[in-house]
């Protein structure tokens, strides 16, 4: 059985798809810098994008930035750019890529501030020239921090399960869905992925066993581990801030409830006790409490309770039903999905005004969660009978569809920032 | 995929009717609100040869042919309801009477639940409805370790329309003889 389950995964993993995407963004955020992107000299177009090309979509997508026409201008270095052509733009982006001949490209980059006439970055990297965009999500990263004051995002990554007809794969890919990445592909369910909070590890729920069995699953081994195998199902994972435990949820003991198990297995601890439905834990940034999902008041709701259990605190009224809860990365405030007249939506509540903001027209919208640097919310829709991938800024303003060409895309969880 | 989810439910019927007096129409949307057979489209010409009267069954005791397993039938549920119906216990308290005279004979029971909710709550509720399921058939007489429930949540939906009448396929515990 494991030798079989090994080759089956072998032959999976790392096939990848490129440019599988059809983005479609709407809405704008309250003020939009207006920026140049230069193409970059020297690039080439590898898997039909070059690394300003990467750089220009990844500032495109926050809704934050006006992307200007170079309009045939194509300086490379700070001594080539003549700033009277540049009105009305605020922020350029420059450089160079240099095939160093053995497999590897130097990239030297510059972003400029048109208005004062000043450097705001130089950086010079080294890379395989396979990597050119993992350099542009970058160098996004740097441009985006350095004209808005918070962490870029576009160099981390995303999970979702892939469905195509009787065939689930858990994906791994790019923040902006490209670079797809599958991790396994099995005949059976794949549901729930987590990212362990160093982003090594994905935890997620597969059916291959029969039955849901909570897996753990190394990105840099491909080794997978059962975490939790019980009789019944065992199912939604939730790393705790320090990796050092999950939540899960057992239906051992009759109806679906929260525990707490060591990351090696060990250790498990009954944390609800309610004869009703407890499911879908999210740890708070500081690891002391959970919110979990419960019909315990007749329909399902949002609850909060020390994850050392004891009394559990309802937290949504509004709508009928509401569902898969997430903490935003500072704490203050949870995203969930909520389903109201035969419809979901996307919702946020402040912890501390108990303000509902429903961020989203309404869809299919489901398992939304945040970007690790709170700007950005990422969730399951569907367009034209295909389940896909959308993100929403947390305000509300940006509005962005990902289309794969293949396959319905459930259950996305956006990974953590890389410790570089 | 009208025809075919029609054609199940035909399938169903036949294999109800053939091994035991039970099993109204498998579930219309508003079942719940109509304990009584209401006597559905779904009784066309060709089952006539071989199902017994419609209007036996509802007061029937649960009388069993102890001849074959009466499995690969299922029960279905309101929305976001894991309490076995009203309509459904006979069919279940059969079975379980079958069971209790037949203790080598083992049954799976797989919970389902449609796709309003989220994956995780679906999984659970399908567990639930899988749980209450085996609950009334030990009360009528299985043996706890003649039944094991699964949940496959909204994961396995046998209908995958995005309407009531695939829905209400959906919220579906089914019989599998092990």
């Amino acid at each position: 059985m494991r030798g079989c389950l090994g080759l089956l995964f072998g032959l999976c993993v790392a096939s990848s798809a490129q440019a599988t995407l059809d983005i479609e963004i709407t809405g704008a955020g309250e003020h939009q810098t207006p920026i140049s992107v230069v193409r970059f000299g020297g690039e080439e177009r590898i898997a039909g994008q070059t690394i300003s090309s990467v750089v220009s979509n990844d500032l495109l997508r926050t809704g934050l930035f006006k992307l200007i026409d170079p309009a045939g201008k194509a300086p490379h270095e700070p001594g080539d750019v003549r700033y009277v052509e540049w009105a009305g733009v605020e922020a350029l982006v420059i450089g160079s890529v240099r095939a160093l001949g053995d497999g590897r490209a130097e990239v030297r980059f510059r972003l400029l501030d048109a208005v004062r006439q000043t450097e705001l970055i130089a950086l010079a990297v080294t890379a395989r020239s396979d990597q050119v965009r993992a350099i542009g999500h970058r160098i996004a990263d740097l441009v985006y921090e350095k004209l808005t004051g918070s962490a870029g995002v576009f160099s981390t990554r995303i999970a979702y399960v892939n469905r195509e007809g009787k065939q689930f794969r858990l994906v791994v890919a790019d923040s902006d869905g490209y670079g797809e990445q599958t991790l396994l592909s099995l005949n059976e369910p794949i549901m729930s992925p987590a990212w362990s909070p160093d982003g090594k590890q994905i935890a997620y729920v597969s059916f291959e066993r029969g039955h849901a069995t909570v897996f753990v699953q190394s990105l840099a081994t491909q080794k997978r581990t059962v975490l939790a195998d019980f009789s019944g199902s065992n199912s939604a994972p939730a790393w705790s801030p320090d990796g050092k435990q999950l939540a899960i949820v057992l239906t051992r003991d009759g109806s679906s409830q929260l525990y707490l198990v060591g990351a090696d297995g060990k250790d498990l601890r009954r944390i609800t006790f309610s004869e009703t439905i407890d499911t879908e834990p999210a740890f708070s940034p500081d690891g002391k409490t959970l919110l979990f999902t419960s019909d315990r008041g007749g329909k399902a709701q949002i609850y909060r309770v020390a994850a050392e259990g004891g009394y559990a605190e309802r937290l949504t009224f509004e709508g009928g039903n509401n569902f898969s809860p997430r903490f935003s990365p500072d704490g203050k405030s949870f995203v969930y999905s909520q389903f109201s007249g035969g419809t979901f939506y996307i919702a946020v509540q402040d912890f501390e005004s108990k303000q509902v903001q429903i961020l989203t027209p309404g869809g299919w919208e489901k398992k939304p969660s945040f970007a690790p640097n709170g700007k950005l919310i990422l969730f399951a829709t569907e367009s034209q009978g295909r389940g896909i991938l959308a993100t929403v800024s947390s305000d509300g303003r940006v509005k962005q569809k990902m289309v794969a060409q293949r396959g319905d895309i459930r259950e996305p969880i956006w990974g953590p920032f890389l410790k570089q | 995929m009208k025809k075919l989810i029609l054609g199940l439910v035909l399938a169903n019927l036949l294999v109800a009717c053939a091994s035991e007096p039970i099993e109204e129409e498998t579930q219309a949307p508003t079942a719940a609100t109509e304990p009584a057979a209401t006597e559905p489209a779904a009784a066309p010409a060709e089952t006539a040869t071989a199902a017994p009267a419609p209007e036996a069954t509802e007061a029937a005791a649960p009388v069993v042919e102890a001849a074959a397993m009466p499995t690969e039938t299922s029960v279905h549920f309101p929305f976001d309801v894991d309490a076995v119906q009203a309509e459904d216990r006979a069919t279940v308290q059969a079975l379980g009477k079958y069971l209790s005279e037949n203790r080598a004979s083992k049954v799976r029971l797989e919970g389902n639940a449609d796709e309003r909710g989220s994956s995780e709550y679906n999984l659970a509720l399908g567990q639930r409805r899988a749980n209450n399921v085996k609950k009334l058939l030990v009360l009528s007489g299985a043996a706890e370790s003649q039944v094991t429930t699964v949940s496959y949540g909204e994961e396995k939906p046998r209908a995958t329309g995005h309407d009531e009448a695939s829905w209400a396929e959906n919220r579906r515990v089914d019989f599998v003889a092990k």
